[in-house]
């Protein structure tokens, strides 16, 4: 029973006597094998760790389990939300705005706005017109947005609904009273059966930079620099990059900026906050340049970028310090500029912290999954230090990921070690670290069930993260995300130590008060 | 705050909250917004409320969908059978342990409930159909999970849609192999909301649990008169566990959890058990009666939210049993007294008059009103993502005072209520969280217990009086307004 004194959550009632009582008693009621028979329980689980279950895991075809990917409209959601005033719309059911409403304030501890046109069987029957004239005029009339990004659930992808046609002929009935003709109803299908959540980031980002361009183009230039951040998740990275580029004084617009609306500060709520202004997206088909830091979230933008705007630029990837490297240099020749001062000592602060803290992440070796362009420079960033990636997987690989993966980790001395695993997921995963381990993995939420399983610590990067709080405000890419990335691992490898070191009179000699 | 009745406010707030709406949505919401009172025997529903109609197009509701209901709610938690999330990948990956179902098990190896399983749709799936597929599904989940005692296969939008049969896919390979393979049509666009999804699972039950006599590892349980089950507890932090502990103290014997917990066996052998206990009416009302008419088996309500709501009920079903229950009963009761006033002595001078407006689904928007009184709190509004007319008729016998209603709540009118009532605790779920702690308010989950919990039966009621007040009587609320902000900014 509670004692008022110490009232205890879950976490220690069921640790009372009483409470292991009434665990023990309800298992004579069970029907599972660890009630039934816990030896068969253990001989199985003990054979989930071989490389017999290994080679059967791997050849798995058909089921996904434990995926470490999400679907389409989540990173259209994203796309949207780093415009001013903008509502994600998602055509469709409502229950997948629910869950995407949940998926990234989970993560970001912060509001998530976004509606649905709730369709039902008859929308499923006769398509979802009807839900969508009456959806983007209450959107309109009751949050009152400045533009509203349509996307697309499966659906409305099946049953073949038309989004252009759709959103012509609701401004039509709604004859201006709430969607006068220049409001902007940008959209994009974003099927959840195809790739995944950065291909649907890259199909907003197309539609909403095409249709809102589309007359915009100018005999000259705006003199400026587009930077398209992918589908971003670390709110300091951004923040990072702009540094940068204002460092160089660059103009520059920041398309799809979502760093304001998921970190706002207490004290007040509006729906929405920060964002690029619509107007200044309007114009960014004039820039001289648009530079993309997420290569394969953005593979449909860019090849509009690139072969229609013809824009120069392309893709940087500023994590880690040869990729950070990059971007600066990138700038440099894009703006005719000397590298800022500025830069170069952070640079050299980084390079100074890596010389300091290398000897505790040379040659451990790590696991880690993620999206395609986080992973490129995570593990540029560990190569950097000498670490050694075992097991890199990627769960939503794009063409070409996995040959650019592999030339990276051939770099490394230990490159015969560094395996990819493209497709793969994160119960395949389980059998890798099972069979061939690593020291520490490095990976979102769902590493937690790896991490109680194979006893390997996780280090939290990526995304999702839920049970850690926090992390996502920092940075991980520029210098000063570098340096964040290195506090990070050296810090965890060397907790890690003193737990393996700190038995008392059996290994406490190791347990270094200074390291 | 003027001399205005809190009715009068609220009237005021509902009337307010509709003229932002386009004619054709304001017409719909008003149907679905309503002041609740206790004395007020003219009322169908509580605040005259209408409900279980489709939502408003285009206003950010809270609702999720019958997939949700059905994978999320009813069958994720059975925990020695895998769920394959049938479709494309995400609606399994963001319904991942997201519910805080607690169980007991070795994860991946005899239990499952955490994990994501997922056929994982590609566009050939959608083209050339995904019954092969699924098939295929199964043979590797039986060859890598030997242990599992049965797998469910639950339909995502796209499978209605493209004219799969997972019925006929799952017969046959259960046929083939003498598996327990339950097929749920819970497509996402079924009906209105979650609670489809529910009536789909729990036909499902009777259809492949109870119809279809599947195989259960161990022996049976040999019967007795006093063997209940525990139908409608997710075991949400442990709901379940801290109310079965009651149970059994007053001589009863928990057969089954449904489905918190939950294994198979439990549930094929509630068949036999000689009542059943309902906590979450909506989404399990419909399994109830079916055992009672195909099986004989009663069930009643009850309420383990608070004290005064739990001991009503340990004596309703103390009832229904005979003598030597009856004065367990009231020792459990005599015994836990002493706690609960301790507990009502620590937090209700800390809490008395606070008042609350709540937006959940189930059972709670009326079940936790109890436990807020409990501590001198004030609920003045509540409402369901999901319910029915029969939920909201049961609310009027909860409520204690004049109480705004709304229906499928959507964000706008939510906030729009809360700044019109100023409550001083808003309690309902993560999408909702973050907007009014933004504003400075006092907040706690409802569907998770906001990580802590259980909140059921005694012990559960002293975690819950403790959260609210942690909640309210925090010094971080205190630190929005800062020393250069002038008098009424912020």
């Amino acid at each position: 029973m509670q004692d008022v004194n110490k009232i205890v959550n879950g976490k220690d009632l069921f640790l009372k006597p009483e409470y292991k009582e009434v665990l023990d008693n309800k298992k004579q009621f069970e029907g599972g094998m660890g009630a039934v028979n816990p030896a068969k329980t253990e001989e199985i689980s003990e054979w989930t760790k071989g490389w017999d279950y290994r080679e059967k895991n791997l050849a798995r075809e058909a089921i996904t389990i434990n995926p470490a990917k999400a679907c389409q409209p989540l990173g259209a959601v994203m796309v949207a939300l780093g415009f001013e005033n903008t509502m994600p719309y998602v055509h469709g059911s409502h229950g997948c705005v629910a869950y995407f409403r949940s998926y990234f304030t989970r993560h970001f501890k912060e509001p998530t706005p976004c509606v649905s046109d709730s369709m039902t069987e008859d929308a499923a029957v006769f398509g979802g017109l009807t839900n969508m004239k009456d959806g983007l005029k209450n959107c309109a009339a009751l949050y009152k947005p400045e533009m509203i990004a349509v996307s697309t659930t499966c659906m409305a992808e099946v049953i073949g609904d038309d989004l252009h046609a759709f959103a012509i002929a609701a401004k039509e009935e709604d004859k201006g009273e709430f969607l006068g003709e220049d409001f902007p109803i940008t959209y994009a299908h974003t099927p959840s059966f195809t790739g995944s959540h950065i291909t649907g980031y890259d199909n907003m980002m197309h539609g909403i930079m095409s249709q809102l361009t589309e007359g915009n183009k100018k005999e000259e230039k705006n003199g400026k620099i587009n930077i398209i951040p992918g589908f971003e998740t670390y709110i300091g990275s951004i923040r990072s990059v702009k540094a940068i580029v204002e460092s160089f004084g660059a103009e520059y617009t920041m398309l799809g900026d979502h760093s304001d609306q998921w970190d706002m500060p207490a004290g007040d709520y509006s729906m929405f906050a920060g964002g690029t202004p619509i107007e200044e997206a309007k114009d960014s088909i004039n820039a001289d340049a648009t530079i993309s830091l997420q290569k394969y979230s953005t593979v449909k933008t860019m090849k509009m970028v690139t072969k229609r705007w013809k824009h120069a630029g392309g893709a940087s990837n500023p994590i880690g310090l040869k990729g950070t490297d990059e971007f600066v240099m990138k700038l440099a020749e894009l703006t005719g500029k000397d590298v800022p001062q500025k830069l170069k000592t952070e640079r050299g602060r980084l390079v100074d912290a890596m010389q300091d803290s290398y000897p505790y992440m040379h040659g451990k070796k790590f696991a880690i999954w993620g999206d395609p362009d986080f992973l490129i420079g995570m593990v540029s960033f560990l190569l950097e230090m000498g670490a050694e990636p075992t097991h890199v997987l990627c769960n939503n690989p794009a063409r070409g990921w996995e040959e650019e993966m592999r030339a990276l980790l051939d770099t490394s001395p230990a490159s015969a070690d560094c395996h990819v695993w493209a497709g793969k997921d994160l119960w395949h995963m389980r059998s890798l670290l099972f069979t061939e381990p690593v020291d520490f993995m490095i990976g979102n939420s769902y590493g937690k069930e790896l991490m109680r399983d194979t006893n390997i610590p996780l280090i939290y990067i990526g995304f999702p993260i839920f049970d850690r709080h926090h992390l996502h405000r920092y940075s991980i890419s520029g210098y000063d995300g570098a340096l964040n990335l290195l506090t990070w691992i050296t810090n965890k490898v060397l907790d890690q130590l003193d737990e393996d070191t700190k038995g008392i009179a059996s290994t406490d000699y190791f347990f270094d008060l200074i390291r | 705050m003027g001399p205005e009745s809190l009715e009068a406010r609220q009237k005021a707030a509902v009337e307010e909250v509709l003229k932002a709406y386009p004619e054709k949505a304001a017409k719909n919401r008003a149907k679905h917004l309503g002041v609740g009172s206790p004395d007020d025997e003219s009322q169908k529903t509580c605040g005259n409320v209408r409900s279980n109609k489709k939502t408003v197009p285009g206003v950010m509701s809270q609702r999720g969908c019958a997939y949700a209901g059905s994978k999320g709610v009813v069958w994720g938690p059975v925990k020695d059978m895998v769920h394959i999330s049938h479709g494309p990948v995400g609606c399994g990956q963001y319904s991942r342990a997201g519910r805080r179902n607690y169980y007991i098990g070795t994860t991946g190896v005899d239990t499952f409930v955490t994990m994501n399983f997922t056929s994982d749709f590609q566009e050939k799936d959608i083209v050339f159909g995904g019954d092969k597929k699924l098939d295929k599904c199964l043979h590797e989940i039986d060859e890598l999970f030997p242990l599992n005692n049965g797998i469910t296969v639950q339909s995502e939008c796209p499978i209605g849609l493209i004219g799969d049969d997972i019925n006929a896919t799952s017969k046959m390979y259960a046929k083939k192999t003498g598996q327990t393979i339950v097929p749920v049509n819970c497509e996402g666009f079924r009906g209105v909301s979650q609670s489809l999804g529910h009536h789909i699972a729990n036909d499902a039950v009777r259809d492949y649990i109870f119809d279809g006599s599947p195989a259960v590892l161990g022996e049976p349980i040999e019967v007795t008169e006093y063997d209940v089950a525990i139908i409608g507890d997710y075991n949400i932090g442990g709901d379940a566990w801290s109310s079965r502990i009651l149970l059994e103290e007053m001589g009863l014997r928990v057969v089954a959890q449904w489905s918190g917990d939950a294994t198979i066996k439990e549930m094929v052998q509630t068949t036999k058990a000689k009542l059943n206990l309902l906590h979450c009416y909506r989404s399990m009302n419909y399994i109830s009666r079916h055992m009672e008419k195909e099986y004989g088996i009663p069930w009643i309500e009850y309420n383990f939210f608070g004290p005064s709501q739990t001991i009503k009920s340990l004596r309703k079903i103390a009832a229904f049993f005979d003598e030597s229950i009856q004065a367990k009963c009231e020792e459990v009761i005599a015994k836990y007294q002493p706690m609960v006033d301790a507990v009502q002595a620590k937090f209700r001078p800390r809490l008395e008059g606070k008042q609350v407006m709540l937006f959940v689904g189930g059972l709670r928007p009326r079940h936790v009103i109890g436990a807020y009184e409990d501590l001198g709190m004030e609920v003045i509004g509540t409402g369901y993502e999901f319910a029915h007319d029969d939920d909201y008729k049961r609310t009027k016998d909860e409520i204690f005072r004049s109480t705004v209603i709304y229906d499928d709540v959507n964000e706008y009118e939510l906030e729009a209520f809360v700044k019109a009532l100023q409550p001083d605790l808003v309690a309902s779920g993560i999408k909702e969280k973050y907007v009014f702690q933004k504003m400075g308010l006092p907040y706690r989950q409802m569907h998770s217990w906001d990580y802590s919990g259980p909140y059921h039966g005694y012990d559960g009621f002293a975690i819950f009086a403790a959260d609210m007040d942690l909640a309210i009587n925090s010094p971080v609320w205190g630190h929005s307004k800062a020393p250069w902000d002038k008098e009424g900014e912020v």
